[in-house]
């Protein structure tokens, strides 16, 4: 069924400006290759997108980790995008819409939160930060 | 509930031995339970088949249905399950065609060619065999239903060209949340793919709304709107305006009518000052 | 760093997005449309995302900028070919685009500018730019 692609997990370092749009393509590839809808496809590179950049500006760079996940119903992908930057000082802040420390929109976290079916942060003051989205096929 | 190895091989002994009298009773059984809904000579085959997926599981150390020696076994009664589910035979039947297989080890052991300690730990095997065919079944069922209801969704929602540069969708019967999200998809792409820049959701035929439903609508009308096109809402009943407006849902600034004529007749009036717009550079 | 030709027709300049942008590409994609706009003096700018299969919220605001700026030089912004699911996508993220005017491909984001003009240069005393909704209550 899944013959000829490629389900291993993939990683792609973001440390610059091209790299935010090399995980956008990465985590396209996978979505498709899961059959996410395009609509759901759409919604995940978008959160990926928002992810990464806030990866690259308040971590100081980190990673994307992107797999495939199966719960015996349904496919899905989860990305992890990891930091070791100064962590979020106040969560429930920082996930509110339209608060930013960045000069952005305020719509990345709490955005992206809205576009994927799971969200979970990890973060400690000084330690980095840790945010693992899901998207499950329906 | 797993045979041992020595019983395994016993098992083995016992098919192999009697396997004329195994196959013929069974089917003998199972024939007289689906009175004639399929024929002696199918039925023999698929029985003879299950037999044989046994001997061959059990030559190999058949311990338990799940074990990695029964996967050719679980292929035979997945393809059997799978063919009586579409052919409309119930789940009862399903399995219990399966447990007639009991019933020839009973009369086996009534005969003495068996030991009725070994029928109880072979009728656990059968039991096993029993619910994965049943679980079979269900999942295929769940499939064909799965399917109908896609079909049904296509027919449901049909999204058409009313008017040059005017697609409408006439929404009829209950909207849920998965149904009311394709809807809005498809009618998107509808704008696109005609070039039109207005879009009438008719739901004069949709019985009730609740708060997600109304969600996807305003959704779709500000989707629409950032894609370049405007929507109107039309034949909005009595009932749905007041769970509108005791649910709190903003409208806002879209545009509802009363009736799909009244909300095309406004389209109309809107592209007709349009085109009355360029008439006078024509003039000048 | 790649950049994003800036064509111009009449008084009138388009922007066909045609690659994934990073968001460097996208603040010279400002800038560049910024100095534009005042070297021809164009009263207009068509900006097609036809082939954008994501805009996310820095893209967004990106284009909402341009809208600002180019109002400031008066020009016109129309973004137009806006896929589906990117619509549906922006309004799940809760990015409205505010002050952005849409159209469906860029046939029609011409029109719009060339219908918006008119109305600026007085053949029509009605309201200035009126959206749809607006143009049908004065009506």
């Amino acid at each position: 069924m899944t013959a000829g692609v490629d389900l291993s997990p993939k990683a792609q370092a973001i440390g610059s400006d091209e790299d935010v749009v090399r995980v956008r393509q990465l985590v396209r590839t996978v979505a498709v290759a899961v059959k996410l809808s395009l609509v759901d496809q759409t919604k995940l590179v978008t959160a990926a997108s928002e992810l990464a950049r806030n990866t690259l500006i308040y971590g100081g760079g980190g990673n994307a980790e992107v797999t495939v996940v199966d719960d015996g119903r349904r496919r899905g992908v989860r990305i992890v995008f990891a930091d070791s930057g100064p962590g979020i000082p106040d969560l429930d802040l920082a996930l509110t819409d339209g608060y930013t420390t960045g000069g952005g929109l305020g719509l990345g976290l709490s955005g992206a939160r809205r576009l994927v079916d799971e969200f979970i942060v990890e973060t400690a003051a000084g330690k980095g930060t840790r945010v693992t989205v899901t998207k499950w096929s329906r | 509930m797993a045979l041992t190895m020595e019983e395994s091989g016993r098992l083995v002994g016992l098919l192999t031995t009697h396997a004329e009298r195994v196959v013929q009773r069974w089917t003998d059984i199972v024939a007289a339970l689906l009175r004639g809904r399929l024929s002696q000579a199918e039925l023999r085959l698929q029985v003879q088949e299950l037999h044989r997926s046994m001997i061959d599981a059990g030559a190999e150390g058949l311990t338990d249905i799940q074990s990695g020696s029964a996967g050719e076994l679980r292929a035979s009664l997945a393809e059997l399950s799978r063919g009586w589910a579409r052919q409309g035979f119930s789940a009862t039947e399903t399995a219990v065609s399966l447990y007639a297989l009991k019933d020839v080890l009973f009369e086996l052991a009534e005969t003495g060619e068996v030991e009725l300690r070994d029928v109880v730990v072979f009728g656990g095997l059968v039991d096993q065999m029993g619910l994965f065919t049943f679980e079979t079944y269900v999942q295929t069922r769940e499939g064909l239903i799965a399917d109908q209801a896609e079909q049904l969704l296509e027919l449901s929602t049909p999204v058409v060209k009313i008017w040059d540069g005017v697609v409408a969708v006439p929404l009829v019967g209950t909207l849920d949340s998965a149904r009311a999200q394709v809807v809005m998809e498809r009618l998107l792409q509808t704008l696109v793919d005609t070039g039109s820049p207005h879009a009438i959701i008719d739901i004069t035929g949709v019985p009730a709304v609740d708060t997600q439903v109304a969600q996807h609508i305003l959704k779709t009308v500000v989707a629409a709107r950032l894609m370049g096109a405007d929507c109107i809402i039309s034949g909005i009943r009595p009932q749905i305006a007041q769970t509108i407006v005791a649910l709190g849902i903003e409208f806002g600034d879209i545009a509802t009518k009363a009736s799909l004529a009244d909300a095309l007749r406004h389209v109309l009036r809107l592209t007709g000052i349009e085109a009355a717009r360029r008439q006078p550079r024509r003039e000048a | 760093m790649e950049r994003v030709p800036v064509l111009k027709i009449g008084d009138i300049l388009l922007v066909s997005i045609q690659i994934d942008m990073s968001d460097q590409t996208a603040l010279a994609l400002q800038e560049d449309l910024a100095e534009r706009i005042v070297e021809i003096g164009a009263h207009g700018v068509v900006i097609d995302i036809t082939a954008l299969d994501i805009v996310d919220s820095f893209v967004g605001r990106m284009l909402s900028t341009i809208a600002s700026i180019s109002k400031v030089l008066d020009a016109e912004t129309v973004v137009v070919g806006m896929r589906p699911a990117v619509a549906i996508t922006l309004v799940e993220l809760g990015l409205s685009l505010n002050g952005i005017r849409t159209a469906l491909n860029v046939e029609r984001g011409m029109k719009l500018i060339a219908a918006s003009r008119e109305n600026d240069l007085g053949h029509d005393e009605e309201v200035k730019d009126p959206e749809p909704g607006q143009a049908a209550t004065s009506a």
